[in-house]
């Protein structure tokens, strides 16, 4: 719990009648996360789309510096294409969406990059990475995770403590996504910009390539894509009303229930 | 109001007036250091100019990589072009001896260059990438003159901005600004892989700006124009792009 959420509750507590609730449970996320929250998953979401639409115009991805009709792909897409020049076996060509794509697509991204920003320089001043993301002292233990992650696999019912706390594949994987795959799709993503590269060559050299860029840029977005799906699916599981209270309101269900 | 809420109102207060000065200082030097795109109007303004910006202070001087010969497709893609009008047909039958690239605007010497006269300058060679905005690439080695060369014959006025280029091609057009177009590896290019250039790849004339994205690289260009107002072309926007969606600016 941050200074900051403490430093709310007293004054929502007031306004809420007589049963004053411990902290911890009325106040599950503060205002920036909350806010943060639903920023990036609007720009995640265009950028999911936009970035589909470019695919579109060349769904052919190759290994290496350089790659095109004429090489050989390392995969491709079987999707019919927005280019008349892409051999797709459709006898069709889709209509060509990269111009506001492209743009959207580096709109939404400056946006979700100044929030990450503000969203990781805030989890470390008020200790919202230590605090809720970090394994606690006890979970540091391979015991400990076996047990989790094979209660997640059998479905059992989480304890009523993850109602207002994050389980430890939850925060591993939280973590995983904010410090590693965050940074690499950011990272694959400048290297494809040709002015970028002209200043930092290193960061194209360095993965193999600029159609290797490409590439891993996929294959991050579609792990980033793979873990938007499991996130909707377990806040499904886990009481969808009351898990999206607490990410609008800040409040968790478990609060109100003991109110 | 408890002393909390008035604290914060205060606070949040001087926040939004820093903010908005902030802004506003922010305006005014990218005005004044040109770090404002021609097509910064509309839904992606914002984007637009947050990576123009971030790129031109960025990669001011920094050089487009340059690749070994070992690494020059094999078979460099000509992407799609339009049937050749009329006027590039005549020339063509011509062997293109009649080609000429106009220079003219905020010059001192207007002049206009036949290809031979381009060629009599010492001839320079870059083999760089080029990169469609789709995604697919091909590296070449390019010959012909930085377009600086022939800026500096032409003796560009103090208070140029831009250049516009024009292709043969009707509404195929771009621009730059100075720290493009003098750039050293901005060509005008005329060979490629040691021949002439592939009139698919752009030739016999075509502007080489490999810190762009392919699109920035206009094919069959016949007249250049030197400005400090990219108002006065087409819709205002700089260049034929933003009239069909795309960016004028293209290093990303």
């Amino acid at each position: 719990m941050s200074t900051l959420e403490s430093a709310h509750v007293p004054l929502e507590a007031s306004n809420s009648a007589p049963a004053v609730p411990a902290p911890t449970i009325t106040q599950r996320h503060s205002l920036l996360v909350r806010v943060t929250h639903w920023i990036t998953a609007l720009c995640f979401l265009a950028l999911l789309v936009t970035g589909a639409e470019i695919v579109i115009s060349h769904p052919r991805f190759y290994w290496g510096e350089t790659g095109n009709i004429l090489t050989t792909p390392l995969f491709k897409i079987p999707i019919p294409s927005s280019r008349s020049l892409v051999p797709t076996g459709y006898g069709y060509v889709m209509p060509d969406q990269n111009g506001w794509s492209r743009a959207l697509h580096f709109q939404s991204a400056w946006i979700l990059v100044l929030t990450g920003l503000l969203y990781v320089i805030y989890g470390l001043i008020t200790r919202h990475f230590r605090a809720n993301l970090l394994p606690a002292k006890a979970d540091r233990s391979w015991p400990s995770f076996s047990a989790s992650i094979k209660n997640h696999l059998l479905f059992r019912k989480p304890a009523e403590s993850e109602a207002w706390s994050y389980n430890l594949p939850q925060r591993l994987t939280y973590l995983f996504v904010i410090f590693i795959l965050s940074p690499l799709v950011i990272w694959t993503g400048l290297a494809m910009s040709p002015a970028f590269a002209s200043a930092f060559p290193s960061t194209v050299t360095l993965l193999g390539g600029r159609q290797s860029a490409r590439t891993l840029h996929f294959f991050i977005s579609i792990a980033l894509l793979l873990f938007l799906i499991v996130h909707v699916v377990m806040v499904y599981l886990a009481g969808f009303t009351a898990r999206m209270r607490a990410m609008i309101t800040g409040r968790t269900a478990a609060s109100t229930e003991r109110i | 109001m408890t002393e909390i809420s008035r604290r914060k109102l205060i606070t949040t207060g001087l926040a939004a007036a820093a903010g908005v000065s902030g802004l506003g200082v922010a305006a005014r030097f990218a005005q004044k250091y040109g770090l404002v795109p021609p097509d910064h109007g509309g839904l992606y303004g914002l984007g637009e100019t947050l990576t123009y910006a971030a790129q031109r202070l960025l990669t001011r001087h920094s050089m487009a990589r340059e690749f070994s010969r070992s690494q020059i497709s094999e078979r460099p893609l000509a992407n799609e072009i339009a049937p050749f009008n009329d006027e590039y047909k005549r020339l063509q039958a011509g062997n293109f001896a009649d080609w000429r690239l106009t220079i003219d605007g905020l010059v001192d010497r207007p002049t206009a260059f036949s290809l031979d006269q381009l060629k009599s300058f010492p001839s320079h060679n870059q083999i760089t990438e080029v990169a469609c905005e789709e995604g697919w690439s091909y590296i070449a080695e390019w010959h012909g003159l930085p377009l600086h060369h022939v800026l500096d014959l032409v003796g560009t006025q103090p208070h140029a901005r831009y250049v516009v280029y024009f292709s043969i091609e009707p509404a195929w057009w771009d621009s730059m600004d100075m720290a493009d177009a003098l750039h050293p590896q901005t060509f005008l290019t005329y060979g490629m892989n040691g021949g002439e250039l592939p009139l698919g790849n752009g030739g016999p004339l075509r502007m080489r700006v490999p810190r762009h994205l392919g699109y920035k690289s206009v094919k069959f260009i016949t007249h250049l124009t030197v400005t400090d107002d990219l108002k006065k072309f087409g819709k205002g926007l700089g260049s034929a792009s933003p009239e069909g969606g795309y960016a004028w600016y293209a290093g990303i």
